[in-house]
């Protein structure tokens, strides 16, 4: 009988591939953005910070923190998607992925932000959902939410055009 | 009357903006105001980045500049009357920006109602003629009261 990957292995190698595409875009640092994963799910997380607030008298957060936020939670969703796929199937290492192209990032075409209610001085969570991702182009609606799951302070969705894979030939 | 000169009404605006943790974080810069119009920038910066391949600045830094000006035009109409809120904003990437320049932007108020303004913007990084985004929004609206007394 074929012996199961050790868990270590499995989590490195996936946390390795998340991290390597977190950490190569700097405008998610600058926001202080990061993704959980419980699985293949994942949830952005965007630390609250004085800095993001766009109306001090509220106070209330910047819809331009909130809207890239939602957008950076839409990419990284895409790329997550299709680069999981690969590490499960292949059961490859990060940089075989890398060099294969799944942590290109999509590009945006357009992008439609729902905002709910103001954005409190909290820390904010979005998950990402993508309804349709062809070779091509890709469509996906995010929800953000503050404290409670069930109200949600802003939506958004946005088409994307993929970026090439090197293994399309 | 509760009439505000626009002389007072660009102050008030400028004031405000420059008050904003989040322009001050992204170094957004006022350009220009008219009655229901403004034009804003933001400098190209390495720490806002969303394509490492290329340099490109991320769509949302965009998004974050163009929502500025646009939440500033409506606040420059004439008969705005209270602080404003975006109720959507969609915004669409024609091409990426040029890397290390200026990103410039321009949004105008083209029609509101009792509640609600409409809003239009563009962006280009040096040449007005190629935009590298457009803009469409809409956001909250409340007229000056007329005459209390």
């Amino acid at each position: 009988m074929k012996q199961p990957e050790p868990l270590q292995i499995v989590k490195e190698r996936r946390d390795g591939a998340l991290k390597a595409l977190v950490d190569s875009v700097p405008y998610i640092e600058f926001m202080g953005v990061s993704f959980d994963r419980r699985g293949d799910e994942l949830t952005a997380v965007m630390a609250f910070d004085p800095k993001i607030i766009g109306n001090p008298v509220l106070p209330a957060i910047h819809g331009g923190a909130t809207a890239s936020f939602l957008e950076m939670a839409a990419l990284i969703e895409l790329a997550w998607q299709r680069a999981w796929g690969a590490l499960e199937e292949e059961k490859t290492d990060v940089e075989a992925v890398k060099a294969a192209g799944y942590l290109r990032l999509p590009k945006t075409i357009d992008f439609t932000v729902d905002y709910l209610r103001s954005g409190l001085p909290r820390d904010c969570y979005a998950r990402a959902r993508v309804n349709r991702s062809g070779r091509r182009y890709a469509s996906v609606h995010v929800e953000a939410w503050q404290d409670n799951r069930e109200k949600l302070y802003a939506q958004a969705t946005g088409h994307f055009l993929m970026p090439r894979l090197d293994v399309d030939g | 009357m509760a009439e505000i000169s626009q002389d007072r009404r660009e102050k008030i605006a400028a004031q405000f903006i420059n008050a904003l943790p989040f322009c001050a974080a992204l170094n957004i810069r006022l350009e220009s105001m008219g009655a229901a119009e403004a034009s804003m920038s933001m400098p190209y910066d390495k720490r806002i980045v969303g394509d490492p391949e290329t340099g490109v600045v991320h769509g949302g830094a965009v998004s974050a500049l163009m929502d500025t000006c646009c939440g500033l035009a409506v606040s420059l109409h004439p008969e705005s009357g209270k602080p404003t809120a975006t109720i959507d904003l969609r915004i669409e990437y024609m091409r990426p920006a040029k890397v290390g320049e200026r990103i410039v932007t321009h949004a105008h108020v083209y029609h509101v109602t009792r509640t609600v303004a409409f809003v239009r913007a563009y962006a280009h990084d040096g040449d007005a003629e190629k935009p590298v985004a457009s803009a469409t929004g809409a956001f909250t609206f409340a007229r000056l009261k007329k005459d209390a007394s």
